[in-house]
């Protein structure tokens, strides 16, 4: 009878110690401190996948006929604003891209130049931080050329998408280390699975950077900076996201 | 463990060392916060897909919203118990570390030990029909190992051991891996070898059920087996061997019962 006591005790005691441990990973979890601890994972996993690889691999590309049925929207869908709006209605003809920053030759490139320029075509898998994935045909400049085109400086570190949409006032804005800008993949794209780019999908230019995550792939993208830091990029931590959730810079794991 | 030639019931023994102690619960904090990050992340989207892709408009093969109160795991089974996907994130991406050296630490020490050799490789014979089924019965039968056998592991425990280090976690570490876009140059070998990232998710998501299933069996025979006794000896490395079982004596007829007979 004691024994079984004992073992009745020591089921209920364990009970008790995983509520406690689901309390104690919340508090521990919204600590700062502990949070930089948790960092590291990212950190680590940046050091090792730039490490480990090739910097110009590529991810990999697909056939026409591997391509999802529908490649659905994330995100926002429509801009706010009259701005935006007024884009629609003249079907983005007025649409022009910036570059400036750390840049020797800043630029102000209106969209029809830009889907003049040489044009590279990738199907690619977008993966979704939340998990799901589909496959779809991306046609359009590669930003290594426009990075060229309007010369880097040498102190530039980093490339800051800034968008056309907000969320809730806050603007959208992604940012990547120049290997990633550089890719081969890493392009403005004007069309998805051979049709202008859909406004849900990011219409008029929308980011692709292949070897990351989906919130990574910039929408309605409207200038291009070069910047020696992110500190004092908005938030400061890279990103829209990366400022408001806490998701992850490197979007690579 | 070598087997001790005599052991007497009661006495105190080693029975595992250090490393493998503290593998066992470096690895058990591992194995808790993935998997409890994981579910958290699963409720970002649980569903799940055969193929290159699985999107809200593909038909996923399991629709976890259709089992799931609520459609999600509940909070008192994720990290953190509110839905926060970033930080269940934050969590899965710096403990896979952990589960990934630890479980790499312990097959290199466990070779140059050879603990992996000698404690957990299938001898000849353990795997005969005969001797199987009669381990499943006692199991079934809850009789634990008394005396020397109470050393050793066990057949069942070995093939489960030899499953879940070398089967379950090897290849949860690798799905993972398949399932990192930064990593997808090196890892395309292993997602066409799934058949996509779709399926390989899928069966990053099965093995983590199956660790989970094997966490439940292994506490619950923890329990049956004698809790004090069996931690200790995994803090400790103390373990007291279990007496003999007594051996059943047959009743005396009972004086009245001859008497009437005769």
């Amino acid at each position: 009878m004691s024994g079984i006591l004992t073992r009745r005790a020591l089921v209920g005691s364990m009970v008790a110690g995983s509520g406690m441990i689901l309390s104690g990973c919340d508090a521990l979890g919204n600590n700062p401190q502990f949070r930089e601890v948790l960092k590291l994972g990212e950190d680590a996993n940046y050091i090792v996948h730039r490490s480990l690889q090739d910097r110009m691999a590529l991810a990999k590309e697909f056939a026409p006929n591997q391509r999802s049925p529908i490649f659905r929207s994330n995100g926002t869908r429509m801009p706010v604003g009259d701005a935006y709006a007024r884009h629609i209605a003249t079907e983005f003809r007025d649409w022009t891209l910036v570059i400036d920053g750390l840049v020797a030759r800043p630029q102000v490139l209106p969209i029809n130049q830009l889907r003049a320029m040489p044009a590279r075509s990738q199907i690619t898998r977008h993966d979704c931080v939340e998990g799901w994935s589909a496959i779809a045909k991306w046609t359009g400049v590669p930003v290594k050329l426009l990075l060229d085109g309007a010369g880097l400086k040498p102190e530039a570190r980093y490339i800051v998408f800034h968008c056309a949409d907000a969320n809730d006032g806050t603007p959208y804005y992604e940012s990547f280390d120049l290997l990633d800008a550089y890719h081969p993949q890493t392009i403005l794209a004007w069309n998805l699975n051979d049709q202008a780019l859909p406004v849900m999908n990011g219409a008029p230019l929308r980011l692709r950077v292949e070897r990351q995550l989906g919130y990574k792939q910039a929408k309605y993208v409207q200038r291009i900076e070069a910047v020696a830091s992110l500190k004092s990029v908005y938030g400061g931590k890279g990103g829209f996201w990366e400022d408001g959730a806490g998701y992850e810079w490197y979007a690579g794991a | 463990m070598s087997e001790a030639v005599e052991v007497q019931g009661g006495e105190l023994v080693k029975r595992h060392r250090l490393f493998t102690r503290v593998w066992h619960w470096t690895n058990a904090v591992a194995i808790f916060v993935m998997l409890m990050s994981g579910l958290m992340i699963s409720n970002a989207h649980p569903r799940l897909y055969w193929g290159q892709y699985g999107a809200n408009f593909d038909t996923p093969w399991l629709d976890l919203t259709h089992w799931l109160p609520q459609g999600r795991f509940p909070g008192w089974i994720t990290i953190p118990s509110t839905y926060n996907l970033a930080l269940s994130r934050h969590w899965h991406l710096a403990f896979a570390w952990v589960l990934a050296f630890g479980f790499l630490a312990f097959v290199i020490v466990g070779l140059l030990n050879r603990h992996i050799q000698r404690d957990l490789a299938l001898k000849r014979g353990e795997l005969a029909p005969k001797h199987l089924i009669e381990e499943i019965v006692h199991h079934a039968q809850l009789k634990f190992p008394t005396g020397a056998a109470a050393l050793n592991y066990n057949t069942l425990q070995k093939i489960t051991y030899i499953l879940v280090l070398f089967g379950l976690i090897p290849l949860l570490i690798l799905t993972g891996l398949c399932l990192n876009p930064g990593l997808s140059p090196l890892t395309g070998w292993a997602i066409d070898l799934f058949g996509g990232r779709a399926t390989a998710r899928s069966v990053h998501f099965l093995c983590a059920m199956g660790i989970g299933g094997f966490i439940v069996v292994h506490l619950t025979l923890v329990v049956l087996a004698g809790p004090y006794n069996e931690i200790r000896s995994m803090i400790t490395g103390k373990f007291r061997v279990p007496h003999d079982r007594k051996p059943r004596v047959a009743p005396e007829p009972a004086p009245e019962l001859a008497g009437e007979a005769a």
